[in-house]
C-alpha cells in the first residue's frame, strides 16, 4: 500500500524534484510558488546539492545553465512575472542543447497583474517568449498528484532530449492540498551524458554556447534543432479524453480549468447533454493528432481557458475545418465555477 | 645573448614590441605577409640579449625568444 | 641557447582575431600562463562573456561555456557549486560586467563563490562598435557620447575594483595594466594569484586589467597604449584593493 499523503501543490512538486535527482535549485522569491524554494532550501541542506536564493531570476536562470552544464539536474520556479526575465536564458539553453526544469507557477497578468491563478502564459510557454526558433516542452499538471508525476517525467524529457522542459501550473493547483500517492520515481533509460564541462582530463576540450558564426554552421544547427523538435512532438504528446465516445460537444482545457470542466460536465450529463472532455497534458507537443481524430466524428469543440483566448488557437489549428471551434474565457480572477462553465456549454451545445 | 623568432603570419605590425626593446632593436620588414602586415623583426642577433620584453608585451603571441 | 619565451599550453597555437595592439591577446596569455602555472588545465573550466570576451573558447585548449551577456558570474555559480574541486573563471568586458552584468557581479561576489573573474576595461563596447561604457571617461568621445561623457548626463565611470573591494565575500580585489612592461609584470603576479586565492578555497578574487581599445579609441596601438598611462591610469589607479590572507570570514 502506498504511502498517501495530504499536501500542497507546491510542495509535491518540490518533492518530486528531489525524488528525481534535483539536488540544485536557484530561484527568487515570487508569489505564489514561495513554498518551492522554502522547501528545497531545507530539502537541499541535507543533500550533497546546494540551494542558492539568487538575487534575481535573471540570475537564478543563468545559475541553472551553469549548473546543467556541469551535468547536474538542477531546476528553477517562478512564476509569470519572474519567468519573463527569465526568457533570454531559457533561449539560451535551447541554444545550448542543456537539460533544465523551469517552473511557472502562473499568476494574472500582464505587468504586475495580481497572485490568483490565470492560463494566461500559454503562449509565453508554448509559443516561446525568449528569441528564436526553439520550442521548450510543456507539462500542464491539473491536481496535486500530476504536479508531482509531470516533475518525475519533467526532469527524464529534460535530459532525454538536452532541453528545457517547463511545467506550466498556476495559482490554485500551486496552493491547493490534496491527496496524493507518494510515488516511487521509476527513471527512464537515459543515455549518458557525454558533453559535460567537467575539465579536460584526459580528453579533448568540450564547449557549450549558442553561438554559430561560421558559414552555414547556423543553418544546420536551428535544423538539428528542428528534428528534435519533430521528435518529441511524435513521442512524447500526452493528452487525456473522458466521455468522448458518444459525446457531441467536447470540452478542450488544461490544468485547473480541467478540473472545474469536470465538474461542469458532470452537470451537463446529468442534464442529458453529450459533453467530453480532453485535456492536454504536453501543451508542446499539442495533442493535434488526437484531436484531429476526434473531430472526424465529434463537430463541436469549446476551449476553455483563464485567459482572453490562447489555446483555443491551437485547437482551431488542430481541427483544421473538420469542426467548429468556440471559445468560453474566463478571465484571471477567481476560478471559474461549475455553473459558470456548464452556461458556456449550453450555449454552443 | 640572445636572439628571437618572430611568426611573420601571426604579427600584425602593432609595433607595440619597439616599445618594449630596451636596446630598440626591433624594426620591420619591407615584405608584407599574406594579411597585408609588414611584420616586426630583429635587426641584430649579436645586440639581442633574449630578455624576452618584446615578447611579454605582444599581444599575438608572434615572438619566442632564447637566449 | 635554450628557449626562454613560448606559447602557454592552455593557448591552443591558433591565430588571434583582435585588432592590431589591442591588449585582449596579452591578457589571454596571462590568464592562461597562470593556469599553466598551477597546472590546472584539465581541471579549468572558463566562462565567457559577450563582446569580443566570447572568444574565449577558441582560443583557451580548456572546457569552455558561453554566458548570456552579463550572466557569466551567475553561470560560473551554478558550475562551481556543483563541481567545487574544478577551477572556474570568467572573462568579461566592461560592458558585460559593469553595466548589464552589473547585478551578476555584485551579488557573487557578495556570496563569496570561490571564483576567478577576469575584468578587461578599455573604456568602450569594442564589439558592437564602440559605444559608451559605464568606464567611458569625462569627455571621452564614443559613438554614443558624441560630444564627450558628461557627468550630468551620463554619470561619473565606475571603478569596480575598488567598489567590489568594499564587499566582505571579496577574498582579492585587484587593477593592473599591460601597457608597459613593468606594469605588465605585476599584471602577471595579480591574475596568478587570483588564480592562487581559487585553489587554496579562499573566495571570490578579481582582477580589472586596463587595455586600449585602438580601433574604437580611433588611435594607433603606439598612441593607444600611450593611452592607457596617460589617461585611464589617472583615473583608475593601479594596486591591489583587498587580499585575503586567509579565511577570516566573521
Amino acid at each position: 500500500m502506498e504511502k498517501r499523503l495530504f499536501i500542497k501543490g507546491n510542495e509535491a512538486l518540490a518533492q518530486g524534484a528531489i525524488k528525481a535527482g534535483c539536488r540544485y535549485y536557484f530561484g527568487y522569491p515570487i508569489t505564489p510558488q514561495n513554498d518551492i524554494p522554502e522547501f528545497l532550501s531545507k530539502q537541499l541542506a541535507k543533500t550533497e546539492g546546494c540551494f542558492i536564493q539568487a538575487e534575481s531570476e535573471v540570475a537564478s536562470i543563468n545559475m541553472l545553465l551553469g549548473a546543467s552544464a556541469a551535468g547536474a539536474r538542477a531546476m528553477t520556479s517562478s512564476s509569470s512575472p519572474g519567468i519573463s526575465l527569465m526568457q533570454e536564458g531559457i533561449s539560451y539553453l535551447a541554444g545550448s542543447e542543456l537539460p533544465a526544469v523551469i517552473v511557472n507557477i502562473t499568476r494574472s497578468g500582464p505587468g504586475l497583474g495580481g497572485i490568483s491563478a490565470s492560463q494566461g502564459d500559454y503562449f509565453q510557454a508554448t509559443r516561446g517568449g525568449g528569441h528564436g526558433d526553439y520550442r521548450t516542452l510543456v507539462l500542464a499538471p491539473h491536481s496535486v498528484q500530476e504536479m508531482h508525476d509531470l516533475t518525475l517525467l519533467a526532469f527524464d524529457l529534460a535530459d532525454k532530449y538536452r532541453n528545457p522542459v517547463v511545467i506550466l501550473g498556476d495559482a490554485v493547483l500551486g496552493q491547493m492540498q490534496e491527496t496524493m500517492i507518494d510515488r516511487a520515481y521509476r527513471p527512464m533509460e537515459l543515455a549518458p551524458k557525454d558533453w559535460t564541462l567537467t575539465g579536460a582530463a584526459g580528453r579533448e576540450p568540450r564547449m557549450i554556447k549558442s553561438l554559430y558564426l561560421k558559414e552555414g554552421e547556423m543553418e544546420r544547427h536551428n535544423w538539428k534543432l528542428f528534428e528534435k523538435y519533430q521528435r518529441m512532438k511524435e513521442e512524447e504528446v500526452r493528452h487525456e479524453a473522458s466521455l468522448e465516445e458518444d459525446a457531441r460537444l467536447m470540452v478542450v482545457a488544461f490544468g485547473t480549468t480541467a478540473r472545474v470542466s469536470k465538474t461542469a460536465i458532470r452537470l451537463a450529463r446529468a442534464e442529458g447533454l453529450r459533453v467530453g472532455l480532453f485535456r492536454p497534458i504536453t501543451l508542446f507537443p499539442f495533442p493535434d493528432q488526437a484531436l484531429l481524430d476526434l473531430s472526424q466524428r465529434v463537430k463541436r469543440f469549446l476551449s476553455i481557458e483563464m485567459n482572453t483566448g490562447q489555446m483555443v488557437e491551437d485547437v482551431k489549428l488542430s481541427v483544421a475545418r473538420d469542426a467548429d471551434v468556440y471559445f468560453y474565457g474566463h478571465a484571471p480572477g477567481s476560478p471559474p465555477i461549475p455553473e459558470e462553465l456548464l452556461e458556456a456549454i449550453k450555449k454552443v451545445y | 645573448m640572445g636572439k628571437i623568432i618572430v611568426n611573420r603570419e601571426r604579427c600584425k605590425a602593432c609595433a607595440l614590441c619597439t616599445l618594449a626593446c630596451p636596446k630598440k632593436l626591433i624594426l620591420f620588414s619591407q615584405e608584407a605577409n599574406s594579411q597585408g602586415f609588414c611584420p616586426a623583426e630583429l635587426s641584430s642577433e649579436t645586440e639581442c640579449t633574449g630578455c624576452a620584453l618584446c615578447a611579454e608585451v605582444c599581444p599575438d603571441i608572434a615572438i619566442e625568444v632564447w637566449r | 641557447m635554450k628557449q626562454v619565451f613560448k606559447r602557454p599550453q592552455s593557448l591552443k597555437d591558433v591565430p588571434f582575431h583582435f585588432c592590431p595592439g589591442c591588449h585582449h591577446g596579452t591578457i589571454h596569455r596571462l590568464v592562461a600562463e597562470a593556469i599553466d602555472h598551477f597546472d590546472l588545465r584539465e581541471r579549468t573550466i572558463g566562462v565567457a562573456g559577450v563582446g569580443c570576451s566570447v572568444f574565449v573558447y577558441e582560443y583557451f585548449d580548456i572546457d569552455v561555456a558561453e554566458a548570456p551577456h552579463g550572466r557569466a558570474p551567475a553561470v560560473a555559480t551554478g558550475l562551481k557549486r556543483v563541481l567545487r574541486d574544478r577551477i572556474i573563471f570568467t572573462y568579461q568586458g566592461d560592458g558585460d560586467l559593469a553595466s548589464i552584468g552589473m547585478s551578476e557581479i555584485v551579488h557573487t561576489a557578495n556570496r563569496g563563490e570561490n571564483i576567478t573573474v577576469i575584468f578587461v576595461n578599455n573604456t568602450v563596447y569594442g564589439m558592437t562598435g564602440g559605444q559608451m561604457a559605464p568606464t567611458t571617461l569625462l569627455g571621452q568621445q564614443t559613438t554614443t557620447s558624441p560630444y564627450g561623457r558628461d557627468f550630468l548626463q551620463d554619470g561619473y565611470p565606475i571603478r569596480m575594483a575598488e567598489m567590489l573591494a568594499t564587499l566582505e565575500g571579496t577574498s582579492f580585489s585587484a587593477r593592473v595594466a599591460v601597457n608597459t612592461s613593468a606594469n605588465l609584470m605585476k599584471a602577471k603576479k595579480a591574475v596568478r594569484r587570483a588564480f592562487e586565492m581559487q585553489t587554496n578555497d579562499l573566495g571570490f578574487s578579481f582582477v580589472e586589467l586596463l587595455s586600449s581599445c585602438p580601433t574604437n579609441w580611433g588611435l594607433n596601438p603606439i598612441r593607444a597604449n600611450e593611452r592607457v598611462e596617460k589617461e585611464l591610469i589617472p583615473y583608475f589607479p593601479l594596486g591591489i584593493f583587498k587580499e585575503r590572507k586567509g579565511t577570516d570570514y566573521l
